[in-house]
């Protein structure tokens, strides 16, 4: 058998098989069931225009003042990774190892319930889901911060010092707005991830008109027994998290030809 | 002993003075003594002294590894000494209780990799330090930016960023950043190194003009054309110490110590040069028909304007 013989065999193979497993699945599943349960027209046009106007629009605030919080709290982090004072790098790594091993169900749940425990004040909703999401996602943007940090070449620090900056001057002029910049790909995929992530604020304890997406489209399952509310929950999702995408592998293709 | 007087005496010694300085402005601007640096085991500068006095030009030379680019280091602290005391303008950069800072702002320093800030234009390169740590405000700022980018000669650069420049003009640049702080003296280590050839006349070309102006200015270098024109004084280093000092018909014209002609040799031979380039410092070399021909060898690689 020739080389491009073989080759044109071992395709054809592969095609076949793909063929093969998705007429499986397309002649064993049930359309007209798999229609009503995704598909409905009705239940779909119910879901509007709450979906948008609350789910959507809480998804969105949700995860950008969890975002927020944790870009400040995930420099404030990367600093005190890199600190000279040693309980700073200490503390640090505690966090960053304890929230990034732990489940973030787990944290949502906690300060869910603890945080009414330990503090006898009833604290606006929105703070709470801002905590929630901020401290997971800062413990993950900590490292991607130090390694931006780490990677603004010394001789800048030493540019900026010989200038007369102080060190802290040298780090928040020089250091930080360039390793920011190295980052910018990885934080945005950081948000996509954290946009995820906000599926799970339900944990908090909300009220209906806190509801976002993943939490809306499953009350509206329950009410019409159809997951069209979760397809469509499913592709509002997909609206935020593909440009988000589009926009990490422009930033980095915007990096790698800077190098 | 005071200051001036002291550093009167080293002049009178080493009669090289300055013929542009005035009279009465021979106090040093820099004086190393003793200066030791270590990193870990390796002793890399080995108990150095130099002066540097005002409006003086000096020239560092050696092979590499000999310790030129750590002493240059030393003087504005990038380096911290091992031991020894550096005094820059009147203030002891080596005692603790000084504030550093403040020091170095009196003190210009150019990179061998230029070092421009990439995330700021050419004229935000110039003004940031200006700003944040001399506090002056958007417009004094700029104005001083502006006629410092026109004596580099880059002008219409002002608002292109690093990446945009070639080599030389973002050595120009990384000069002009220095001269914005107003300094007293000026700090360069091997500021040509990293530019290709047809690149190193410009950058030159204005560090000669600054010499004329009568900048003080620490240089180590390689460019054995622009020692030999430019400087008052030339060092020879090797290993750690100043091998031979004195002004540049003698340091590279008529060099006393073996191991200042091997270097010389080599550095004037460009074929001899390539060979061994990277090598560890060289011992002494046999003397041949070389020396005769050293001077004429001495071709500059450019023609500054």
């Amino acid at each position: 058998m020739t080389r491009r013989n073989r080759t044109l065999a071992v395709r054809t193979a592969q095609y076949a098989v793909l063929l093969i497993v998705v007429l499986v699945f397309a002649l064993a599943a049930d359309w007209g069931e798999l229609r009503r349960a995704f598909f409905d027209i009705e239940v779909a046009k119910e879901q509007f225009p709450d979906v948008v106007t609350t789910a959507l629009v809480n998804t969105v605030v949700y995860t950008v003042l969890g975002f927020t919080f944790g870009l400040a709290l995930g420099l404030l982090l990367a600093l005190m990774r890199l600190s000279q004072v040693l309980a700073y790098r200490w503390l640090a790594v505690a966090y960053i190892e304890f929230f990034r091993g732990v489940p973030a169900l787990l944290v949502f749940i906690s300060l869910g319930f603890g945080v009414p425990l330990a503090f006898q004040v009833s604290i606006n909703q929105y703070v709470t889901v801002m905590l929630a999401l901020g401290l997971v996602g800062a413990a993950y943007m900590a490292e991607t911060i130090r390694a931006g940090i780490q990677a603004v070449p010394r001789g800048q620090t030493e540019a900026a010092r010989s200038l007369g900056m102080s060190p802290a001057r040298a780090m928040a002029s020089i250091v930080i707005p360039q390793a920011f910049r190295i980052v910018l790909p990885p934080l945005a995929n950081e948000l996509i991830l954290l946009t995820k992530d906000s599926s799970l604020v339900y944990l908090l304890g909300l009220s209906m008109d806190q509801y976002e997406l993943a939490k809306f489209g499953r009350d509206a399952l329950n009410q019409h027994r159809s997951l069209t509310p979760i397809l469509i929950a499913g592709l509002f999702y997909l609206a935020i998290t593909l440009p988000l995408g589009h926009l990490v592998r422009r930033l980095e293709a915007r990096t790698a030809k800077a190098r | 002993m005071s200051e001036a007087s002291d550093t009167n005496n080293t002049s009178a010694m080493k009669g090289t003075n300055k013929t542009n300085g005035t009279s009465g402005d021979r106090a040093a601007a820099i004086e190393v003594r003793g200066l030791r640096k270590s990193f870990g085991e390796l002793e890399v500068l080995r108990g150095i002294d130099i002066t540097v006095r005002r409006g003086e030009v000096v020239c560092v030379i050696g092979p590499s590894g000999s310790g030129k680019s750590t002493l240059l280091r030393c003087v504005n602290l990038l380096e911290e000494p091992t031991s020894g005391t550096v005094r820059v303008a009147g203030s002891e950069v080596t005692d603790p209780e000084v504030d550093i800072d403040r020091v170095r702002r009196r003190i210009g320093m150019v990179f061998q990799a230029f070092n421009l800030f990439p995330h700021l234009t050419a004229l935000g390169n110039l003004t940031i330090a200006q700003r944040r740590v001399l506090g002056r405000g958007k417009t004094e700022a700029e104005e001083v930016a502006r006629r410092n980018l026109r004596r580099v000669g880059l002008t219409e650069k002002e608002a292109s960023y690093p990446a945009q420049l070639s080599g030389g003009q973002q050595q120009r640049v990384a000069i002009a950043r220095a001269l914005s702080m107003g300094p007293d003296l000026m700090l360069f280590d091997e500021p040509t190194s990293a530019l290709d050839p047809e690149l190193v006349g410009d950058v030159l070309a204005v560090m000669r003009g600054l010499a004329d102006d009568g900048m003080t200015m620490l240089v180590v270098t390689h460019e054995m054309s622009f020692a030999r024109e430019v400087a008052d004084r030339v060092i020879f280093m090797d290993d750690g110490i100043v091998v031979e000092e004195g002004s540049p018909d003698q340091v590279v014209g008529d060099p006393q110590h073996a191991r200042t002609r091997a270097f010389l040799s080599r550095v004037l031979d460009p074929a001899a040069a390539e060979v061994l380039e990277g090598e560890p410092p060289p011992g002494p070399q046999p003397e041949g028909g070389h020396q005769e021909k050293r001077g004429h060898q001495e071709v500059p690689k450019q023609q500054p304007r």
